[in-house]
């Protein structure tokens, strides 16, 4: 199945080229995923998810991406480039430094085809530590504004709040490779984003919830989650910040 | 029992085990091992009743840390609700063992059978 294919087209002189490895895999059909190989173009600026469309467009348009945004907003398009998970439209081939860039689907998450990975569980685990402010005044009355808060409060749990769910913390985390009913980072830090929000008043219900043979307790610390993180997250911290409440040292 | 009371557990048994086991291994070095470790040396330290309640303790706070610590890897490694409960039941019922079967050691030395 492995083949070079060089791809013509229209780029300027000054661009160099890659060889761009991509993991092939269809469940339905194939017993191991595969590697295919294309010689692509590539300009300083072109993104890994720029190289991998050059290959759907001019050589192999079955090759399965999901992809939307391309500004790292959207966190669709989370996968293993070169052995790390990385979103595709983040990573520029430049910055990678290597001549064959690799592409494999994100570790931890079932595989729909060839790069292409089923979120259900990252968005069941996300739904599952109430990822909303619960209060009993939801509603407000006439005379009141919004819920304001000091920006020492909002510093408590803002950075957390930028969390795309592309899933690339959950892909790095070694518990999640063994164990497939851990809660996950995402949702960790998550359930720490709430939690250490003022206006929200349903701790005690999250902290049952991730109370659990596989919950919080089984994260090691080993950090992975925050060093893939696009967005600046760090779960690992969040996830031990979140302890701190479980062992009552934060309140 | 809820995840995190196990969890508590598991810490302050470790920290605890530290402890004890820094004395213990202090009290060895007073003696020089090689003499520690004589028989009538080992069945001296059974019977000075301070010091069996210290080695029992340990016993105690290591089995209790120690299969837990085993609990958590198994559970890691493979999920499912039989096997987790075989898993659970199984490192209780070992630790149990275990213990008892020290207990009888230091028992059986204190009631003169040994």
């Amino acid at each position: 199945m492995a083949q070079v294919s060089s791809i013509s087209n229209e780029q300027s002189s000054t661009a160099k080229s890659i060889i761009l490895k991509i993991s092939r895999y269809n469940p339905e059909h194939d017993e191991s995923s595969q590697f295919m190989e294309f010689n692509v173009k590539y300009e300083k600026w072109t993104t890994v998810l720029e190289a991998i469309l050059d290959v759907k467009k001019h050589f192999d348009h079955s090759v399965a991406v999901r992809y939307s945004c391309r500004q790292a907003t959207c966190g669709s398009c989370g996968m293993i480039i070169n052995g790390k998970p990385r979103l595709a439209c983040f990573t520029k081939i430049s910055e990678l430094d290597s001549n064959v860039v690799t592409v494999e689907p994100m570790n931890n998450f079932p595989v729909i085809r060839d790069l292409a990975v089923k979120f259900e569980k990252l968005f069941d685990s996300h739904q599952k530590i109430k990822p909303y402010l619960i209060r009993d005044d939801t509603e407000l009355v006439s005379d009141e504004k919004e819920f304001l808060q000091t920006p020492e409060e909002v510093e408590q749990y803002i950075q957390f709040a930028n969390c795309i769910k592309c899933g690339l913390c959950n892909s790095a985390c070694p518990t999640m490779a063994t164990d497939s009913s851990f809660v996950g980072p995402q949702a960790l830090a998550q359930a720490y984003r709430y939690v250490a929000d003022s206006r929200d008043k349903g701790k005690d219900s999250r902290l049952k919830i991730i109370d659990d043979s596989h919950g919080i307790w089984r994260c090691h610390f080993a950090g992975s989650c925050s060093q893939v993180c696009p967005k600046g997250v760090d779960p690992a911290m969040g996830i031990q910040l979140l302890r701190g409440y479980m062992l009552g040292f934060r309140s | 029992m809820r995840e995190s009371t196990i969890m508590k557990i598991h810490y302050g048994t470790a920290l605890a085990a530290v402890a004890l086991v820094a004395v213990h291994i202090l009290m060895r070095l007073t003696q020089g091992f090689a003499d520690s470790l004589e028989y009538e040396s080992v069945l001296a330290n059974y019977k000075f009743i301070p010091y069996a309640i210290m080695l029992e303790l340990i016993l105690i706070l290591l089995a209790v840390h120690g299969f837990n610590g085993l609990r958590v890897i198994l559970i890691e490694l493979k999920q499912g609700r039989i096997y987790e409960k075989a898993v659970s039941y199984g490192c209780l019922a070992a630790m149990i063992g275990l213990i008892a079967y020290g207990s009888r050691t230091i028992i059986m030395t204190n009631m003169g059978l040994v």
